[in-house]
């Protein structure tokens, strides 16, 4: 895992390809249905498993270097909080590498995403907790951000 | 101008900016805010309320805004994620907007590990930087962000944190550039003791070319004793203090620690003042409000007599409507020093 982890191209691909392999049955992930329910189960032990997942339902990975960034206590979404340790720890968590630490690593081997983590992520939308991050995004659920960060 | 703030004027001026902090008060008593205030205010653009730092439950920063804004000062409301959602943190600047709160510091917040209610709920429904386009938004396009329209937009000068000090280094002025997109106006900075490594991300900032697109303060701020840092570096998060500097307190003549401290900050703010891009210097100096005056008159930054800080209203810009009687003898008791 910690190897896959640290190989954030490899990852990229492989959500490369899985998003290439379900949007040729995308008519048949809709939010709610049968297929949600498996999905969930099926996100919760793989993405838990490769990254910790946390289940925001909207997966921003791209912009993390492939790093989950709901496992920072205090789930930022935007980058490092000031009170990194010296050694690269979480401040909350001092046996814990902070999350934005390894994800600007990380960020700095995506050759292609690798500069997705210098723009802003609008806030979650905490109703899709839980749900599926893979029907969410088909079904554009994940990037309708509130309406007011939408506007110009 | 976005704001009218006077801490936004003197900075537009060009002016080497003075702001700095005040700890609220575990009390119910205003005077215990003024009493805080009135020792600052001569020598500051603007006086930061903070909003439960570290996690200890105090009077709210909103309550002593308006304390302040009352009086005549020139206060920054600082705002934290850790303790209220987008709900309650966008009425709260409505409603500190409405008191004449003109500076808001956007921050994430300190885990609630730290505090005195480690057992508390921690929120963080939003982060520093969305807090920031948030804030924005209720200024320039006068809406909430639901998208609901507002009647009266906000004017905010809006403030963003960085700690230049802790890693990842090389990405801390690019998470500043991040800041600046998101609306930050003016940046504060997490306690300044390693100079070179402020010089450094300063070069970065400089590179990005985002000196002139936020004014940035350097935060500074006395050590007490050697032990005091000691208990800094290990207790609070994000404080970085070099060994050579506790080094220094140590070996000062017994009884003299709390002066070198105080010379150390003195030496620090006229170093970080050389340095390209840095528009001013934030003072932190936790139970030692009293020093922040000597500091800055000894730092060489107290403007000539004649143009006095406006932290304290001067009589020309006080507000017109009636005012508790109690703030006006503070105003004037603030102009006499200078």
């Amino acid at each position: 895992m910690r190897f896959l982890q640290n190989h954030p191209q490899l990852l990229a691909q492989a959500y490369n390809l899985t998003r290439r392999a379900l949007l040729l049955v995308r008519g048949w992930l809709q939010p709610g249905g049968r297929m949600q329910r498996a999905f969930v189960a099926v996100e919760a032990v793989s993405k838990g498993a490769l990254f910790d997942c946390r289940m925001c339902g909207q997966c921003v990975l791209h912009s993390t270097g492939m790093t989950c960034p709901m496992t920072c206590p205090k789930n930022l979404r935007n980058g490092p909080c000031g009170g990194v340790r010296l050694n690269g720890n979480c401040e909350i968590l001092p046996d814990m590498p902070c999350v934005w630490v390894l994800a600007w690593e990380r960020s700095k081997l995506l050759p292609v995403y690798g500069s997705q983590i210098l723009h802003v992520l609008p806030p979650l939308d905490r109703r899709l907790e839980g749900s599926s991050a893979w029907i969410n995004d088909f079904s554009g659920a994940a990037d309708r951000a509130a309406a007011g960060w939408q506007l110009p | 101008m976005r704001s009218g703030s006077r801490l936004e004027k003197a900075l537009r001026a060009g002016r080497f900016a003075v702001t700095a902090e005040l700890n609220p008060p575990d009390s119910a008593d205003p005077q215990a805010v003024y009493d805080r205030a009135i020792v600052l205010a001569s020598v500051c653009d603007g006086i930061n309320a903070t909003d439960a730092s570290g996690a200890n439950v105090h009077m709210s920063s909103v309550g002593v805004c308006a304390l302040l804004t009352r009086a005549g000062y020139e206060p920054v409301l600082q705002v934290s994620c850790r303790d209220k959602n987008r709900i309650a943190i966008q009425g709260d600047l409505l409603g500190a907007a409405a008191m004449g709160v003109r500076n808001v510091l956007c921050l994430t917040g300190d885990g609630v590990g730290t505090g005195d209610h480690p057992e508390a709920k921690p929120v963080f429904d939003i982060d520093s930087m969305q807090l920031l386009r948030m804030a924005r938004m209720l200024r320039d396009e006068a809406r909430f962000l639901s998208g609901r329209k507002l009647d009266a937009a906000p004017r905010l000068f809006l403030g963003a944190a960085s700690n230049p000090f802790v890693p990842p280094y090389d990405y801390r002025a690019l998470h500043l550039g991040k800041k600046v997109e998101a609306g930050a106006d003016f940046v504060q900075t997490q306690f300044c003791f390693d100079v070179p490594r402020l010089r450094q991300f300063m070069a970065t900032v400089r590179s990005l070319g985002l000196h002139q697109k936020v004014f940035i303060l350097a935060g500074v701020g006395p050590l007490r004793s050697a032990k005091a840092a000691e208990w800094m570096r290990t207790h609070v998060p994000g404080v970085v203090i070099p060994d050579e500097i506790i080094t220094r307190l140590r070996q000062a003549a017994p009884g003299k620690q709390a002066a070198e401290g105080k010379r150390l900050c003195i030496e620090i703010i006229q170093q970080v003042r050389e340095i390209e891009g840095i528009s001013g210097v934030h003072v932190m100096a936790y139970r030692q409000e009293e020093l922040v005056a000597e500091i800055i008159e000894e730092a060489g930054l107290l403007p000539a007599p004649t143009r006095s800080r406006r932290a304290a209203a001067p009589a020309a810009v006080r507000p017109r409507t009636a005012k508790p009687k109690l703030s006006q003898s503070t105003s004037q008791q603030q102009e006499h020093p200078n």
